[in-house]
């Protein structure tokens, strides 16, 4: 377990925690750039904050199969699934800076959006990684903190600002209620790392239990969009400057996740049948979302409504924990692909400078034949036709539940999956089956390349599945 | 080299997409050769097959081996004639005139596309690459059907899209919980038939046959999950109709003996007098409610329902293991296997007919027209081969089939194979009247100029129906191919 350090978890070794160092430092140094250098020089922060990221990226991935997983007394994991989130979440914020780059530009203040990004992939990467109550709050502050800041950051637009209050005010309750949770956690079992609270908590006062976990579950649902705490979703999808749409139902969602699986590991099943709640809570997500979804004429809004409903299918993997040894595996293939598909799909919208309308995206195949392809891919990755990303995700995610004997679950997927092939051909169908009204304005190049290299990397990422199944299978996970 | 026909017609659809500067004529030709190539490629699998039991000219490679997923192509008696029979249709569709709507490229790119797909489903030995196949066959039918068809095209496309969609994931379902049980975990084929993972009892084992069942009948389709299949074929353009009826259709057909009956045949038996019934109701009612059309295209749509009708009632004749001999089983499931061929030559080409029919028409309506024989001797013949070989005259390719069907099915199930044979006397009610109303009597003023049968209309249509004939006449060379599969499924 202990890959070179003295005494097992008892040590702090800050060379563990080096992603997560040259993320903050890049972010100062970007603040500071942004700070001093002139108008036309602003270009450097996008490409200093490129520079961490990468570098952050190099650290993480030498940390793969260390063997060394857990850090700094136990609260901190470097566990393979901490590092492959690390990897997922620093991919998605580059591909997100790429997209801010020409969106940004005439922002006066566009220089300092990159440290905050650099910031927000701090918190993702903190919430993946905590192994301790505290850390995991910590994390979910950091990453709530930026993302209510960089959706309101088209100060002068209303809708940008509405969309960062009502997250905010969302995020508030349920940041708050998660503390709580954690307090009363702390109460019961007497201590806030989750490997202590893995012993402490059995036996447990049931009732105490109940609320604790739900609270603490409530604040991770916040992040994920999941039911009941969903409603951010589409007004920020709808509201916030492009890039930063894909950014926050993105990023935070990969560290949220983790979280999540870390935490109700530890939970007493049978004092408490949270298996079962995480099941409702997968059916109530993908249901709602995309029933809300189904209707939706505004194509941003739209997207949010996926968003919740993706964070539904990805419920079904926690809901197999420790039941199937597919259930790791399936999670972390359904985030890539999901965050691929993801990023592809606002990207389009990001490299048609935002446009909302579904009938504005008529004669889109005729217009722009690539940007159409992306879209397509990405929709139907999202639905799981073969043999895209979505797909190889929602093949086992199925099947871990059905290994973990949740039938039920796959079916009420299935039923889902079928009713969102709906709402995502309507937006197919005027691109490509209706003449071109008016030339389509895109963005820039910068944009256009991110979105069509996501649009790759789901087709890439679904045909070459294997090499990562067979990683994730070999990925530990603290704690047990 | 079976993996170079499925993946032919894909690169050349991807040069149709990627060649902006190409005219229509340049498409046409790119698509002619990406369609030949696959048929020239069949054709030496034909002279290269062996027949002696089992899957042969297998390729394989690894994809995800940790859960047991391989690509892994290869033929055996079943799904060779199926995947020749559609290398030919997709030459003769594609070559066939139709409406372009100034998309050359797009619409081409759509056929080569689908045509991988089709032949990668027949080809496939692993479940995994049969899903994968399998659906991205519904995204090509439905840009098809959308942008080229006519009518409330997309609303049947969608249609289509949705209600086989739904289908699929059932099949999927299906499929993760038969490679579940293997042990280990696996997706292949030939090894899935010989672990038969799941038993004839057993809640799984019940619940896995009926999401096969209930996603495949979908795509076959059958009574009372077909309602998708009427406007998808009418709005669709011609060529497209004749790929889905003759290809799209088999691949529920194939499904059902590739996958239900060889790999779980325990359980097969416990269903087969319901799936018996299931197959005879599909059988009538796809005959009574074709007999009730006025509409051309509609018919042939609904005369497809019937006969895959024929197809599920030889295969669940030859499941019945307790119930029969192992030679008439065999017969029944060689019966079928041929009239998925014989079915795809013929109805194809009915659907084409319809294509020029409509082109020159512009209706389907059959008592909108009257007397074409005197104007065109030649569309005229092709429509009497196509009736004659589809409602079962002996010495045509239908008859070759359904005969077998039926001797085989009486020795197992005599009352389903009689109120079966009520379906064919049906049948000939209504082709015969369509040709008497249409082509015969006194012609209407408006089609005095009625134009016959053009030279890419007739070449494609002769290859189809000559064949017809050369399986009605001699059967042979297709049945030695079609048992050595068959043989080995139903046998001991």
């Amino acid at each position: 377990m202990n890959g070179g350090h003295d005494m097992d978890g008892m040590s702090m070794p800050v060379g563990d925690v080096t992603p997560e160092i040259l993320l903050v430092v890049g972010a100062v140094v970007v603040l500071v750039a942004a700070l001093f250098l002139r108008r036309e020089r602003q270009w450097w922060c996008p490409l200093l904050a490129m520079v961490a990221l990468a570098s952050s990226a190099v650290a993480a991935f030498a940390m793969l199969g260390g063997g060394q997983s857990s850090t700094f007394f136990g609260t901190y994991a470097a566990d393979d699934a901490a590092v492959w989130a690390k990897l997922i979440i620093l991919a998605i914020t580059a591909v997100v800076l790429l997209m801010s780059i020409e969106w940004f530009a005439a922002d006066a203040r566009g220089g300092e959006l990159y440290a905050l990004l650099l910031l927000s992939a701090a918190g993702a990467i903190v919430l993946a990684s905590a192994t301790d109550l505290m850390g995991v709050l910590l994390g979910m502050l950091l990453s709530s903190a930026t993302g209510y800041v960089l959706t309101a950051y088209h100060r002068a637009d209303a809708r940008s600002g509405e969309a960062g209050i009502k997250y905010y005010l969302l995020g508030a309750l349920t940041n708050g209620a998660m503390a709580y949770g954690v307090v009363l956690l702390f109460g019961l079992g007497g201590t806030t790392t989750l490997e202590g609270l893995a012993d402490s908590l059995i036996g447990a006062d049931r009732v105490g239990l109940i609320a604790a976990s739900s609270l603490v579950i409530v604040g991770l649902a916040f992040k994920l969009g999941a039911v009941p705490v969903h409603a951010w979703v589409p007004d920020v999808a709808d509201g916030a400057p492009g890039p930063i749409a894909a950014l926050v139902t993105t990023a935070p969602k990969v560290g949220a996740f983790l979280a999540l699986t870390r935490v109700v590991l530890i939970l007493p099943e049978d004092a408490l049948g949270w298996r079962l709640l995480v099941a409702v809570l997968s059916a109530g997500t993908m249901t709602l979302g995309n029933l809300a979804a189904l209707w939706q004429d505004d194509v941003r809004r739209l997207l949010g409504w996926s968003a919740v409903s993706q964070s539904g299918y990805g419920l079904m993997a926690v809901v197999a924990l420790g039941r199937s040894e597919l259930a790791l595996p399936s999670l972390l293939f359904f985030l890539l692909a999901y965050a691929a598909a993801n990023l592809a799909a606002f990207g389009v919208v990001v490299e048609l400078r935002g446009r909302r309308d579904r009938g504005a995206y008529a004669g889109l195949a005729t217009a722009r034949p690539l940007l159409a392809l992306a879209l397509v891919v990405s929709f139907l990755s999202f639905v799981g036709i073969p043999p895209l990303a979505g797909f190889t995700a929602k093949l086992s995610l199925f099947a871990a539940t059905i290994d973990a004997g949740y039938a039920w679950l796959a079916v009420v997927a299935v039923i889902n999956s079928v009713v969102s092939l709906v709402y995502y051909l309507r937006v197919i169908a005027p691109a490509y089956f209706e003449p071109l009204v008016a030339p389509i304005p895109v963005l820039g190049q910068w944009a256009y390349g991110a979105t069509l290299f996501s649009a790759v990397a789901v087709i890439a990422l679904g045909l070459l599945a294997g090499p990562f199944i067979d990683a994730f299978l070999r990925a530990d996970l603290l704690p047990g | 080299m079976l993996s170079a026909a499925i993946f032919v017609p894909v690169l050349a659809a991807v040069l149709l997409l990627v060649w902006p500067r190409l005219d229509e004529r340049g498409a046409r030709r790119v698509a002619l050769l990406g369609t030949a190539v696959p048929l020239a490629l069949m054709i030496v699998a034909w002279l290269r097959f062996d027949g002696d039991g089992g899957f042969e000219l297998v390729e394989s490679m690894s994809w995800i081996p940790s859960i047991g997923v391989s690509y892994r192509v290869g033929v055996d008696g079943l799904s060779l004639p199926l995947a020749a029979m559609s290398a030919l249709l997709f030459l003769v569709a594609v070559a066939y005139p139709a409406d372009l709507r100034g998309r050359p490229r797009q619409y081409f790119a759509a056929f080569l596309f689908l045509e991988g797909t089709s032949l990668g489903l027949f080809l496939a030995l692993d479940l995994f690459l049969f899903y994968v196949f399998f659906d991205l066959g519904l995204v090509g039918m439905y840009f098809l059907i959308a942008v080229w068809g006519h009518g409330d095209s997309r609303r049947s496309a969608l249609k289509f899209f949705i209600y086989t969609w739904a289908g699929s994931l059932a099949i999927l379902l299906g499929i993760i919980g038969l490679a579940l049980s293997a042990d280990p975990v696996t997706f292949d084929m030939a090894e899935l038939i010989r672990q038969q993972p799941l038993g004839a009892d057993g809640l799984r084992a019940v619940l896995v046959f009926l999401a096969f069942g209930v996603g495949l009948a979908v795509k076959i389709p059958t009574v009372p999950f077909h309602t998708w299949l009427p406007p998808a074929h009418v709005d669709a353009p011609a060529p497209a109709s004749a790929i889905l009826a003759g290809v799209l259709l088999k691949m529920g057909t194939y499904g059902v003996v590739r996958i239900m009956l060889s790999m779980m045949p325990a359980t097969f038996e416990r269903f087969a007098l319901p799936i018996g019934i299931l197959a005879v109701v599909s059988i009538v009612y796809g005959a009574l409610v074709a007999l009730a059309q006025t509409d051309l295209k509609r018919m042939i749509a609904y005369s497809s329902i019937n006969h895959m009708g024929y197809v599920i009632l030889g295969v669940s004749a030859a499941a019945a293991a307790g119930a029969g001999d192992i030679d008439s089983r065999t017969l029944a499931l060689s019966g079928a296997t041929l009239e998925m061929v014989a079915h795809g030559l013929i109805t194809g080409a009915l659907f084409l007919i319809t294509g020029s029919v409509f082109a020159r028409g512009d209706t389907y309506e059959i008592d909108h027209f009257g007397g074409l024989a005197s104007r065109a001797p030649l569309m005229t013949s092709a429509i009497l081969v196509g009736s004659f070989a589809s409602l079962g005259l002996p010495g045509l390719a239908g008859f070759v089939a359904e005969f077998q069907i039926f001797v085989g099915t009486f020795a197992v199930e005599p009352v389903l194979a009689a109120f079966g044979l009520l379906g064919i006397v049906i049948t000939a009610a209504f082709f015969l009247r369509m040709v008497q109303r249409a082509f015969f009597g006194a012609l209407p003023e408006r089609w005095a100029r009625w134009p016959d049968l053009g030279r890419s209309e007739g070449v494609g249509l002769a290859a189809l129906l000559a064949l017809v004939i050369v399986i009605g006449v001699a059967p042979s060379w297709v049945l030695d191919v079609i048992d050595a599969g068959t043989s080995v499924i139903v046998g001991p």
